[in-house]
């Protein structure tokens, strides 16, 4: 256990979350959806825009232009590099520098325009060591830990096509949703494969869109507009070692968020029977099943069976990615999660909304795995 | 067109892998002060953090980790032969590395079945190590 993350409990408020549309955007960039994110997370929280005195910023390409842009000059910037697994970490910094004094009130900025400039991750794009062999792309990487959690545990596809099901329920019941068509499980048997044991429906979306998350210190935030979503726990562990097989862990970074769950439901004071939403980093359908035995929700080789029966869906035994997630709702790797578990503590999500919700979790299981755990103020 | 496949880029800390590779000889970077063994090659021991590393010969013999089957071709070069294999092995020695399965398809092995290096020459100039299940013949 990390003491100086105890320290941070319920320091850090979220308070003001915004993001822009979701889709394809080639008229403008990703400055500019950046820029509207912004501004619908000042609207959110009622705060003054020279009053952001911290930035970070990520998947953006220069953090100093989009502070020319918003005319903004903080005290603190940190630019995040374009990684999946940044969002927690970011969120994470930001808390830091906010209870450290580097910045009153912190604005993180994220922006993507996959779609619109056709990114395809993967190939000439993303040139690794394992390219003469013809493996590339994180979705292969994924498809080969679940093609060996099948082997160990008896995993099935029809078993991780829940989760896909789940999520795109969800999206269904979200307007700002990218993906709005229901899917059932056959759909999922029956999708184009991409790299077997993975289809089309097991892989994230890309697409267009921004993000933004305005956090402040707990006295600040009581001045502000809406009832601030307090950070109460937070875990974090690498896994680099063999990482020059890229966003693999042979045991699917089971260790690594063990150690993160230990970590922040240690510093949160709860357990996983007291999570009432999970947001789960869904890069890849199968992540979604080792993030479930790594925090503990069911023992190592158990998520397949934990997730059968519509479990994950809003009403079932442990709602999931209630926006739609990376699977249906945007791909904004990890950060538009984030703003929905801050939508859920405050009650705002609608037709998915999960009833009581107080205890949200995000979790990211990644080289870099990361959890926080949101609590109402 | 096989030309148009993703070539190995060897630089100043993998060259000698390529090097055996092209004798036909499977090698890994091992730590001359803690006999740290790994793959791909490091500047400095993982290990222990000693510059001091040479590659050496290994027996080709492993495991079979995982495989997967590519249906999406993201290099021109592999788009007649999707869909193909590419599996994960587990050294005897330790170390994990990517390639295909030759002589079989993974459909037909089970993973923790044992495999041994293949070599495939491309050309004059580049050999892979690739694997085929250990007992099959040559």
């Amino acid at each position: 256990m990390n003491p100086a993350f105890h320290k941070l409990k319920d320091r850090i408020a979220v308070v003001g979350v915004g993001n822009t549309a979701y889709g394809n955007f080639p008229h403008t960039d990703d400055y500019g959806l950046g820029a509207e994110a912004f501004r619908n997370a000042l609207a959110d929280c009622g705060l003054e825009k020279n009053q952001v005195d911290g930035l970070g910023v990520c998947r953006l390409p220069y953090y100093a232009r989009m502070g020319e842009i918003l005319g903004l000059n903080p005290r603190w910037t940190v630019q995040f590099p374009a990684h999946g697994r940044m969002s927690a970490m970011a969120i994470i910094e930001a808390a830091a520098a906010l209870d450290a004094g580097l910045c009153d009130y912190a604005a993180l900025i994220y922006a993507n325009i996959g779609r619109s400039r056709r990114v395809n991750y993967g190939g000439e794009e993303s040139p690794g060591v394992w390219d003469p062999f013809g493996f590339t792309s994180p979705g292969a990487a994924h498809a080969m830990m679940f093609q060996r959690h099948m082997a160990l545990y008896g995993t099935t596809t029809r078993q991780l096509a829940e989760v896909s099901v789940a999520v795109r329920h969800h999206a269904c019941l979200n307007p700002d949703a990218v993906m709005k068509q229901p899917i059932t499980i056959d759909d999922h048997e029956a999708a184009r494969p991409i790299t077997m044991p993975l289809r089309l429906l097991d892989y994230c979306l890309i697409n267009d869109g921004a993000v933004c998350l305005i956090l402040t210190t707990k006295d600040r935030a009581k001045d502000l507009k809406k009832k601030p979503v307090m950070i109460s726990g937070i875990g974090a562990r690498e896994a680099y070692t063999g990482s020059s097989i890229s966003n693999f862990n042979l045991n699917f970074w089971h260790d690594e968020v063990q150690d993160v769950a230990q970590q922040v439901y240690g510093m949160a004071g709860v357990g996983p029977n007291d999570v009432d939403a999970l947001m789960c980093y869904d890069n890849f359908s199968p992540t979604v099943l080792f993030s479930l035995e790594g925090l503990g929700f069911c023992k190592q080789g158990e998520s397949g069976s934990f997730v059968e029966g519509g479990a994950l869906r809003v009403g079932g035994r442990l709602p999931t990615n209630t926006d739609g997630g990376h699977l249906s709702n945007s791909y904004m790797q990890g950060w538009a999660l984030n703003v929905e578990a801050v939508r859920q503590v405050r009650g705002e999500c609608g037709a998915r909304q999960v009833k009581d919700a107080e205890v949200v979790q995000f979790v990211a299981t990644t080289p870099c795995s990361r959890s926080i755990i949101y609590t109402p103020g | 067109m096989s030309s148009m496949k993703p070539r190995p880029k060897p630089d100043v800390f993998n060259k000698g892998f390529w090097e055996a590779a092209n004798q036909r000889q499977l090698t890994v970077q091992r730590c001359d002060d803690c006999a740290h063994s790994h793959y791909p090659g490091t500047p400095v021991c993982p290990g222990c953090l000693s510059s001091k590393q040479s590659w050496v010969p290994v027996s080709g013999r492993g495991t079979l980790l995982s495989w997967v089957r590519f249906h999406r071709a993201y290099w021109d070069g592999f788009r007649e032969e999707v869909p193909y294999n590419v599996i994960l092995v587990g050294l005897e020695e330790g170390p994990l590395m990517i390639s295909n399965l030759l002589g079989a398809e993974p459909e037909d092995i089970r993973i923790g079945d044992a495999v041994e290096v293949a070599f495939e020459t491309v050309d004059d100039t580049l050999t892979l190590p690739k694997f085929r299940p250990a007992g099959a013949v040559a």
